[in-house]
């Protein structure tokens, strides 16, 4: 690895890769570093290695990875896997990890394509060993060909728990329950984007596909499912949710969850990026230009780590960034960058005619989001409950910041990755308030946990 | 708005002043920017140390270290305190000849809070240290506290006595008539015959409104911490000749410290950790514990503190009538707190201090 690039692009998913396939094009000097073994990201996880038997069971798309990481594989573009990021600044000064080597390398360019989370939202039980993000349980059957044997119950709501509930079905998986979080009127809410959305139908056609397969294979699709709870002594037993004013209890010892996907905002907040609260989206991301430029110069964002778009989008976005870091760069002159770039705005306008359907149908209740039951635990990393927030929150403690250095909320290992969100949502309905861009934790660094021997290797030549 | 006092600053040091001052019946309001403690009073390590201070700060702190012990007298809350020591560990003969020298200094002042140990206590009191060290300087009642617990108890109990905080009070302007100080603000105007300016971080500014500058520089000491280990070391540890603070919370985190600054973009108020120093100081925690090389830390940060040139504060009336001074803690302001707000309430009330603040007058620098 070299100490500077022109254009360090971080994540090897849909949006680094086809950035990265551009810049290369164009005789740019570019490395591609990322936390996995092997490129894809996390939507094309594995599709080098996998059989062409489970490419089968994951469905269609994942054809169009394979074609995406071929076309970078012969690129000339750089590539770093098991490379993490844990400190990144306004200047291009990226802190990274690789094989128990610290650096710090610089760039004139970044661009940040490191996409999305899974959108974590504490419920009763949530902690409990048996409860897993469908996320997790996607990257097992990807990667491994794990899947559960003991059947299970599948709740949330989002595209993803329909997915994997098909991708599990073609695998054999007994499948208890799909219990759907999202509430009856979403629907009507959604109707008025379908003409738009039909002009992307091969999406509806597809997740009506899914929603007709489980049917079809006896899995009860319940709607309209609220108060989700996990139940069991020191081990997932059963769940429970409410239903048409009733209780329902469902024995198991693995439930999947997956409430959607947000942005991951770490890394663009700690370079000091501009963000804002996106309410259709139910989740922060930054403030970009047409080209996927930050407020900060030189810090591009393409992916869903500008906001949920999907995979294909992603490519574009990707594409359109490393257009514009050629031109900046002086490598294409801007008729060529408007050129080039029209192809990728065309596609992307078309792709994203879905998604005002998708936030609607899709669009998590806010009692869900911010009446958390107050002996639930919301900060996993110091098991800090509902309740402590609140009781903060009386003693006029109204921000997250100051919640967080009262409670310790926050302040673990995870960097508030799982409970920056609630905490936010929580202080919005105690103070009535709808969410704000400042109400989030600042990011305090390392992004990813770093140890004292791999700081210490940094900067060898200082003194006291 | 009329008032007895205008506080302006709500960290430790104000809310500090306006409980001592309620309690002797004068009506207090504080201005705060933003929500009180938000920089240094909110993020500091929280040491409660005598040790090595400042021989002008020795009278200030043992006198306020009577105080820590009994905390929950003053404020119903005992703020998160230990107290398991600080030491100043020595790594060769030139460190231990610098303790002696310390250690003779003190004694001579008169003062026994800080004796010498040999290496042998050293390592029964710290089983995990490097082989290398040789002994230390001790102060065996010293310890540590929660910053931002203290700071909200000073504060709620500053309101339980009647003192009037103001948020989002940023001051505009200063100005004086009738005898009485205007301090202008987004919401609205207060008067007061007396001004305590405990701004931390802008209090030259403060300082500057009503006619005296001051050399106070900001800066923003880092700190980390790391993940939950089993308890190994009881004591705050402290080193000779390198910049370093160390110490096990009650949780099992390290929280380490060594006073190297962060960037600091002090209009956007925006600080930015200086790896560059920080490996410093993860080197230096590894020389003196190598075992923990493999300890992950979890988080950095830096806030924003006001250092004067000669890293004493200024604790002091002003020059003009009515103004009283309490800022430029440069970074070791945690544990004096109680006592400036005692100090700043006999200034305003008896117009003399029973402890000693002679070198803490704004005039030093006039």
């Amino acid at each position: 690895m070299k100490a500077h690039y022109p254009l360090l692009i971080i994540g090897a998913g849909p949006a680094g890769l086809s950035a990265a396939i551009v810049a290369a094009e164009h005789g740019l000097d570019v490395a591609v570093i990322d936390d996995q073994a092997a490129p894809g990201g996390q939507i094309y996880r594995a599709i080098e290695s996998i059989s062409p038997e489970r490419i089968k069971q994951l469905g269609g798309d994942y054809q169009r990875g394979h074609e995406l990481v071929a076309q970078f594989r012969a690129s000339s573009a750089e590539y770093h896997p098991h490379t993490s990021v844990w400190s990144l600044n306004d200047r291009q000064e990226i802190g990274i990890l690789t094989q128990d080597q610290t650096r710090i390398i610089t760039a004139d360019h970044v661009l940040l394509a490191n996409g999305a989370m899974e959108r974590p939202i504490p419920f009763k039980g949530w902690t409990l060993p048996g409860v897993m993000n469908a996320g997790a349980g996607q990257v097992m059957f990807k990667q491994a060909g794990i899947i559960p044997e003991d059947g299970v119950v599948m709740a949330g709501s989002g595209p993803l728990l329909l997915l994997l509930a098909w991708q599990y079905l073609h695998a054999g998986v007994k499948i208890r329950a799909l219990l759907d979080t999202s509430p009856y009127n979403n629907l009507l809410r959604a109707l008025p984007h379908l003409p738009r959305a039909l002009m992307a139908h091969h999406y509806i056609t597809r997740g009506l596909h899914y929603q007709n397969m489980i049917k079809l294979a006896g899995v009860p699709i319940i709607k309209g499912v609220s108060r989700l709870s996990a139940h069991g002594d020191n081990k997932l037993e059963k769940i429970s949710y409410r239903r048409h004013g009733k209780t329902h209890e469902i024995e198991t010892d693995l439930l999947l969850v997956h409430f959607g996907v947000v942005p991951q905002t770490h890394l663009s907040r700690a370079a000091g990026c501009r963000h804002s609260w996106d309410n259709n989206q139910q989740c922060l991301r930054p403030q970009l230009d047409e080209w996927g430029a930050t407020s900060q110069p030189g810090l591009f964002i393409a992916g869903d780590n500008a906001g949920i778009g999907g995979a294909r989008t992603a490519e574009h976005a990707g594409r359109l960034a490393a257009f514009q870091v050629l031109f900046q760069q002086g490598i294409i002159d801007q008729a060529q960058r408007d050129r080039e770039a029209n192809k990728d705005r065309k596609w992307m306008r078309d792709d994203l005619h879905i998604r005002p359907f998708l936030e609607k149908l899709f669009r998590h209740p806010w009692g869900l989001l911010a009446k958390t039951d107050d002996d639930t635990i919301v900060c996993r990393c110091e098991e800090i409950t509902a309740g402590q927030i609140r009781a903060e929150f009386q003693q006029g403690h109204s921000g997250s910041n100051q919640v967080k250095f009262i409670t310790r909320s926050g302040m673990g290992p995870c960097q508030g990755r799982q409970c920056m969100l609630a905490v936010a949502h929580i202080l919005a309905n105690e103070s009535n308030q709808p969410m704000h861009d400042d109400a989030f934790y600042k990011v305090r660094p390392p992004v990813t946990p770093l140890t004292l021997g791999q700081l210490a290797s940094l900067y060898p030549e200082e003194q006291e | 708005m009329k008032a007895d006092v205008i506080i302006i600053g709500g960290g430790l040091m104000g809310a500090s002043s306006a409980l001592q001052l309620s309690k002797l019946g004068l009506k207090c309001v504080v201005l705060d920017r933003e929500h009180p403690g938000r920089h240094s009073s909110g993020v500091s390590a929280g040491g409660l140390r005598r040790l090595n201070r400042h021989p002008a700060e020795i009278p200030l702190s043992v006198a306020a270290a009577a105080i820590w012990h009994n905390i929950e007298d003053l404020l119903d809350n005992d703020c998160g305190t230990h107290f398991p020591g600080q030491i100043r560990v020595a790594e060769n003969a030139a460190d231990l000849e610098k303790l002696q020298q310390r250690a003779r200094l003190v004694a001579g002042l008169g003062y026994d809070h800080e004796e010498m140990i040999d290496r042998d206590e050293l390592f029964q009191l710290v089983p995990g240290l490097s082989p290398h060290c040789v002994g230390g300087l001790i102060c065996r009642d010293d310890g540590f506290g929660q910053p931002f617990h203290a700071l909200t108890a000073f504060r709620h109990k500053a309101t339980r006595l009647g003192v009037d905080f103001r948020i989002g009070a940023r001051v505009d302007e200063i100005d004086r008539r009738k005898g009485l100080w205007q301090v202008h603000t987004p919401l609205g105007k207060f008067r007061a015959p007396i001004l305590v300016n405990s701004a931390g971080s802008w209090a030259h500014r403060i300082s500057e409104a009503v006619g005296e500058s001051v050399p106070l520089q900001p800066g923003s000491p880092m700190m980390m911490v790391t993940e939950r280990l089993p308890r190994f070391v009881e004591p705050v540890l402290g080193a000779a000749s390198r910049k370093l603070s160390f110490k096990q919370m009650p949780n099992g985190t390290l929280l380490i410290g060594g006073a190297h600054l962060a960037r600091l973009d002090f209009n956007h108020e925006r600080t930015e950790i200086e790896w560059r120093k920080m490996a410093v100081s993860a080197r230096t925690v590894l020389a003196l514990f190598p075992q923990l090389e493999d300890v992950r830390i979890v988080r950095t940060w830096a806030g924003v503190e006001a250092f004067m040139p000669d890293h004493l504060p200024v604790i002091s009336p002003g020059q003009e009538a009515g103004v009283f001074h309490a800022f430029g803690f440069s970074a070791h302001g945690f544990q004096l707190s109680p006592v400036v707000g005692q100090i700043i309430a006999q200034l305003i009330t008896d117009g003399t201090s029973s402890l000693p603040i002679e070198a803490f007058s704004i005039k030093r620098f006039q």
